[in-house]
């Protein structure tokens, strides 16, 4: 067991520290520190480019594809380094972190050779079509259809039906989208899991307004939507199976990077405690060294649940990793406003629109829910870790 | 960078898993707390002389085994597990620390082997207020008496000096604060399990398997029974209470662990309203979060033994981190096991109770969840002027 890098990992992590100066300090000077996922998009996806074509978009996928077929070290280290670097918010972070390795794992020869190098280049923007106004906690209970046709190039996919909390519809290419495709199913039978191209006149993005005044997720409307035959992940029907897959890959290297984020965001609070003497209270005194024990543990933790990938078996820190990050950022939201004071409460001009921290105190509420909310979390855990009996279904 | 245990320390986890299940028994436990020792004798022999566990931290070419604190984290957390009673933590850890990064060439040859082997058990008293004070507390005083040194003070909470073959006591030049002029002075029984001229007063602790002594001394000369260089204790006496908090946290983790699972295991077989009590959805979200607790306070430790190696100047703050943590945890586990058993865990003979008191008696040694946190509050640079938060 050890924390250490090798020397070679420590000039891997010069190598990715310096070219992201080098980016932006220069040509991408505008995008340092942008956190927000609906600003300067057409900048982005430049940025998305020129990750890209250096080969720094997706590292650990093999090479062939656009990766570098790096290990986990050095994966750890360009997570850490992008943020350390304050780069921008990812808008390629579906494709890379979710629609890629899904695809890597349960897609097909000619499905890889399609549709990964294009995420690696930063060619495509993805977005996940999962939850719906009926299915949230009860993801399985999905309505929106999809039957197979035929069409004037051969057999295609019809889709009809809505999703909701789509972070990036309204910029993404693709979609990856689960859907009931056998008549008359239930449940987690009968669902497949498809591949959708979002710029089509049977898909309309809807932005959702949400409590910070932004519109962060959206609505996608599917009516009569179209995507070729051959666009299904896995067996037809078995896109329950395809889409746990993909939740499992939420539990990658990128929560490190998540991690430098709250890391920025615990500074600005210590450094608005200083300003306004709030850190020589000794209750938040306590409660900022609390939150900044949380972040080691977090990290801790993630790379325990990384080091631990080879056994199959999900481990301790995999289960319990997105309600320990979720709480804790939830409360540093309310320790944040606590800091603040009512200088917190004040829109900086005279627009509804609010600094980081406040944005954060209230965005942070859709944190312990979305990606399975605080309750579910606790039932995985005491069901699959803990081996207790499962919730009874209703009828 | 690999943060899983090697197949070597798996096998460490495993060989004193299996001893600490075997004479870690809830009797064996109870056997122990009803003796004088706190202890049982063959326990301590087989662990030191089998496992050799009381070498742990001894270097190689001393007769120990020279392991790293990765290993002696692993060990804790199992002997925390079964709530082990042993002078482990006193003798291990701290007495075994101080000697090794306090003591002259001639002190560490004389003792260290003997400590090694379980034959010599130490004790260590910082300060009258116990370790809680940390350094700073140290409030006996060495005073120079001509060419003599003496002496004078009381020391609380020093845990197994009633048993202890070897007694280490802090005390600092007067006049002097902080992590100053603090010496350590190295005292030999009278291989009676006496200690002339000093009062020793037994208490009577609420964690029967933790036993502590408050000890007294005025002007006892300990001209030729200073550690090292007199006034010059601070470094290695602060290491001996950080490896001390690093202990109890992994302990504190395994505790917590136990708590958890026998709690799963009772709530599956208890039955109540026609169903399994672990059935009911508010049984089993406080059984989740004890879950979380137990693998926060698991990545704290492990974190903070890696982070001693490799950047020995945060080793404190981790240590600090990892003690925090694990107290968190296991106050909550353990009152959890508690609520979870219902009226059978407010019983004597049941063990929860063993448990809940570790719980609480951790908390306090060498200092509480607020003291520690108030050192983090200082390390992540809360009053520095800079204005940098140090990760």
């Amino acid at each position: 067991m050890k924390l250490s890098f090798t020397s070679d990992q420590e000039a891997f992590r010069r190598e990715v520290a310096q070219w992201l100066e080098d980016q932006l300090a220069g040509p991408f000077g505008d995008l340092r520190g942008v956190t927000s996922q609906t600003a300067m998009v057409e900048e982005r996806r430049s940025w998305e480019r020129a990750l890209g074509e250096a080969r720094w978009s997706a590292v650990g996928w093999p090479v062939e594809y656009g990766g570098r077929n790096a290990g986990l070290a050095e994966q750890v280290i360009f997570a850490e380094e992008y943020a350390r670097a304050r780069a921008p918010a990812r808008l390629g972070h579906m494709g890379v972190e979710l629609a890629g390795p899904t695809i890597l794992y349960f897609g097909n020869d000619a499905q890889r050779a399609r549709f990964l190098p294009a995420i690696a280049a930063g060619q495509e923007v993805w977005c996940q079509g999962y939850s719906e106004p009926g299915a949230g906690s009860d993801l399985a209970n999905v309505r929106t259809r999809a039957r197979l046709e035929d069409g004037p190039d051969g057999k295609r996919w019809i889709i009809e039906g809505q999703k909701i909390w789509t972070s990036l519809a309204q910029f993404a290419d693709w979609c990856f989208l689960l859907c009931r495709s056998e008549e008359g199913s239930r449940g987690r039978d009968g669902l497949s899991y498809l591949l959708v191209p979002m710029d089509q006149p049977g898909v309309t993005v809807r932005p959702i307004v949400q409590m910070t005044g932004e519109a962060d997720f959206n609505e996608v409307f599917f009516d009569g939507a179209v995507t070729a035959a051959e666009n299904v992940v896995g067996q037809p029907g078995q896109g329950w199976q395809v889409a746990m897959g993909t939740l499992s890959f939420e539990r990658g290297v990128s929560t490190l990077a998540q991690q430098m984020q709250f890391r920025n965001e615990l500074r600005d609070i210590v450094a608005a405690a200083r300003a306004n003497g709030a850190a020589r209270d000794p209750l938040i005194r306590q409660r900022l060294a609390k939150a900044w024990r949380g972040l080691h543990i977090m990290r801790a933790s993630a790379l325990r649940m990384l080091s631990g990938g080879s056994e199959g078996a999900l481990s301790g820190p995999a289960y319990t990793y997105k309600i320990y990050w979720a709480t804790w950022h939830r409360e540093l939201g309310e320790l944040a406003m606590d800091v603040l004071g009512q200088a917190g409460e004040v829109a900086e001009n005279d627009r509804y629109e609010w600094n980081d921290l406040t944005r954060m105190f209230l965005f942070s509420r859709a944190d312990t829910i979305y990606a399975g909310t605080n309750q579910i979390q606790r039932n995985l855990i005491s069901e699959r870790a803990l081996g207790l009996p499962k919730e009874p279904r209703g009828q | 960078m690999q943060f899983e245990f090697t197949e070597e320390q798996r096998l460490i986890e495993q060989m004193v898993g299996g001893f600490c299940a075997a004479h870690g028994t809830s009797d064996a436990v109870r056997r122990a707390m009803d003796r004088r020792e706190g202890f049982l004798t063959e326990t301590w022999q087989a662990l030191a002389g089998e496992l050799g566990l009381a070498g742990i931290l001894v270097p190689v070419d001393h007769g120990g085994q020279g392991l790293g604190l990765v290993e002696l984290a692993i060990v804790s957390e199992q002997m925390g597990r079964a709530l082990l009673p042993s002078p482990f933590l006193q003798s291990a850890v701290l007495a075994a620390t101080l000697i090794d990064r306090g003591g002259t060439e001639a002190q560490r040859a004389a003792w260290l082997p003997r400590v090694a082997t379980g034959e010599v058990t130490c004790a260590v008293g910082v300060c009258s207020r116990g370790g809680a004070a940390g350094v700073a507390g140290v409030d006996a005083r060495l005073l120079a008496d001509g060419d003599r040194l003496l002496v004078e003070g009381e020391w609380d909470f020093v845990l197994g000096a009633h048993t202890a073959d070897l007694l280490l006591l802090a005390a600092r030049w007067p006049d002097t604060d902080g992590d100053e002029g603090v010496s350590v002075v190295l005292l030999e029984g009278d291989g009676a399990g006496g200690f002339p001229n000093i009062e020793r007063t037994d208490h009577v602790m609420l964690d029967q398997t933790r036993p502590a002594s408050r000890l007294a001394a005025a002007g006892l000369e300990v001209t030729a029974a200073v550690l090292g260089e007199p006034g010059s204790a601070s470094g290695a006496l602060q290491a001996a209470m950080d490896r001390a908090c690093l202990t109890i946290a992994a302990e504190q983790t395994g505790a917590a662990t136990a708590a958890l699972e026998r709690t799963v295991e009772y709530v599956q077989e208890r039955k109540q309203f026609g169903r399994t009590v672990g059935s009911f959805q508010a049984v089993k979200h406080r059984l989740a979060d004890m879950f979380v607790l137990v693998e926060a306070a698991r990545s704290a430790v492990y974190y903070a033994a890696c982070n001693a190696e490799d950047h020995p100047a945060t080793a404190s703050d981790m240590a600090s981190l990892a003690k925090a943590q694990g107290t968190e945890t296991l106050e909550f586990c353990a009152g959890n096991m508690i609520q979870m058993h219902g009226g059978i865990a407010v019983t004597w003979e049941h063990d929860a109770h063993l448990y809940f008191k570790r719980a609480r008696a951790s908390a306090t040694l060498f200092g509480n969840l607020a003291a520690h946190q108030e050192r983090l509050a200082v390390a992540m640079g809360l009053d520095s002027e800079s204005g940098e938060v140090v990760f």
